[in-house]
């Protein structure tokens, strides 16, 4: 009972972590919290949709074809909706993320209805595998090894190639990168690229699992994913893993002690528990100013 | 080699140059002198392109490069080693030399130029999986410094390499300066420590609220009572 719990906690954790990661590295770089950010988690879910219902696509071809659509999306938004803006104050930014984020679930409201919709049947064949007392699920393990794959890769780009390198240099200091040479323009597009792509992975993964996708889907999921990124500390990269784990776990432990109708709650409590203890979150370092 | 053409940059509504012009030749160490807010890290800024220019042209190996940018000014052969050192924190030593030769790809050439690097700096090759932030104050602007040569400048802008070190390791940043300008790299220095920057500059600018009051040979303005009572304390 408790290793399935665990599980089905860390299934579901794995995808708010890998939401939690573009929030976390888009501040990390512009010290900016992109709020449309759930959206093209939304839109990444229906990319995948379109790719396995429509198009008859293999699970795994609608992924990429999910990831290119919200890299593409995530680029624009930024040029579009944040470039212009990014002498201004932080204020004006947020209002344009809010902006973006309202348009972006209307037009999907307009375009997919309102319903909620599910992924094809057989677009993942499901059965279950026994450990011991826990039943697992292809599908969990699916969602787990994906996550894991694409978390590690990213780990890989930020620490061990030129351009991950380039990308924590603007993180740190800006003005100094472009000093090294780095354009730190495209470094920005880089990482709303990395961001977005890990969005519609998590987007495909949660549309399969609870097999409904609807224009408003990325409100709550971004919220908990934006949690998830302050719990283990804003800018953190294994600090938004860790959030986003701990708080999959916690909601289905919550759920599984009977607080079900609480369910969304317990993100945000555990939010406000931990910050009021460690106001920098829990892998996070001190917020340092820029300049 | 470097020609800045009547200068003018404001900050909103802070004018912080108001037509300064110089130039630097190949080979040279210039100084720029002058008090706090006079406008001396604003003409290294606006020469690297941070800061755009409301006025005014520069002019680098016959190309002009303001309004390009800062990117682009590193690829021209123009490296900053910026006020405050500036390394970066969370990396290591080698990663701080690596990123330093970001906009070159010749691999091998890199590997020897961090040996070298670690050569003339010594202390730097003790440390070089050290976090650059558990450098000290003198090893972190041997750390900047060795930075910016990483990308194989012409054209090296020191932005007060003396702030904050103690009198000895002053000198022993000078006589890098000195070297590094031995080997034909062209410099051109901003400083507070005038003395200092005088006894090793061919040539000086006195800088005084966004403009240049004085220029010469340093020899020259070393024994000008005005430089000496305003600058050097004598
Ligand atoms: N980013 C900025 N925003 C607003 N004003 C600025 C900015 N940077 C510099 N200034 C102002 O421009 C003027 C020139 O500054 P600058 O940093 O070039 O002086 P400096 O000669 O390098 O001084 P210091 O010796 O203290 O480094 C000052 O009045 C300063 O307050
Ligand atoms: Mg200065």
């Amino acid at each position: 009972m408790l290793l399935q719990q665990l599980i089905n906690g860390i299934a579901l954790g794995s995808v708010y972590a890998l939401i939690a990661l573009g929030y976390t590295m888009v501040y990390g770089i512009v010290t900016l919290i992109n709020f449309a950010h759930g959206e093209i988690f939304m839109v990444g879910a229906f990319a995948g949709l379109y790719a396995t219902s429509v198009l008859h696509l293999n699970i795994f071809i609608a992924l990429v074809i999910a990831m290119i659509v919200c890299i593409l999306l995530g680029v624009a938004i930024e040029q579009i909706a944040y470039r212009p803006l990014r002498k201004s104050t932080r204020l004006s930014a947020l209002i344009s993320a809010i902006g973006v984020s309202i348009f972006l679930s209307t037009l999907a409201q307009m375009l997919f209805g309102s319903n909620a919709k599910g992924y094809p049947e057989d677009c993942f064949p499901v059965s279950q595998i026994h450990l011991g007392s826990a039943d697992i699920s292809t599908l969990q393990v699916l969602i787990i090894a994906i996550s894991a794959l694409l978390m590690v890769s990213l780990h890989f780009i930020v620490h061990r190639t030129r351009m991950g390198r380039a990308m924590r240099a603007t993180s740190e200091d800006y003005h100094t990168a472009a000093l090294m040479g780095v354009d730190v323009n495209r470094i920005i597009s880089v990482t709303f690229a990395l961001g977005s792509a890990l969005a519609a992975a998590g987007g495909v993964l949660v549309g399969v699992l609870f097999n409904a996708v609807s224009f408003n889907m990325g409100l709550m999921a971004g919220l908990k994913a934006f949690a998830a990124a302050v719990l283990g500390g804003i800018g953190s990269l294994p600090g938004a893993m860790l959030g986003g784990l701990l708080l999959g776990v916690t909601e289905v432990a919550g759920v599984a002690a009977g607080f079900s109708s609480y369910r969304d709650a317990i993100a945000f409590a555990i939010l406000v528990l931990v910050l009021l203890v460690k106001p920098t979150g829990l892998l996070g370092r001190k917020i340092q100013k820029k300049v | 080699m470097l020609t800045l053409d009547n200068l003018y940059v404001n900050y909103g509504a802070i004018r912080a140059l108001k037509g300064f012009s110089c130039t630097v030749n190949q080979g040279e160490i210039v100084a720029l002198i002058g008090a706090n807010g006079a406008g001396k890290s604003t003409i290294l800024n606006s020469i690297s392109g941070l800061v755009p220019l409301a006025a005014g042209k520069i002019t680098f190996l016959g190309d002009t490069i303001s309004g390009i940018a800062p990117h682009r000014i590193v690829r021209k052969g123009i490296s900053q080693v910026p006020e405050g050192r500036r390394v970066f924190a969370t990396m290591t030593v080698q990663e701080n030399l690596e990123m330093g030769g970001y906009i070159r790809t010749d691999s091998k050439g890199l590997r020897d130029d961090i040996e070298r690097i670690f050569i003339r700096f010594p202390r730097l090759a003790e440390r070089k999986q050290q976090l650059s932030s558990t450098l000290s104050g003198g090893e972190q602007q041997m750390l900047a410094i060795g930075r910016a040569l990483m990308s194989r400048p012409t054209l090296l802008l020191l932005d007060e390499p003396s702030m904050g070190l103690a009198p000895m390791l002053v000198e022993q940043i000078f006589t890098i300066i000195r070297e590094i300008n031995a080997g034909g790299m062209t410099i051109l220095l901003v400083e507070q420590n005038a003395s200092m920057a005088l006894s090793i500059a061919s040539r000086a600018y006195v800088l005084e609220s966004g403009n240049s009051v004085l220029h010469g040979r340093s020899a020259d303005l070393a024994i000008d009572p005005n430089v000496r009572s305003a600058y050097l304390g004598t």
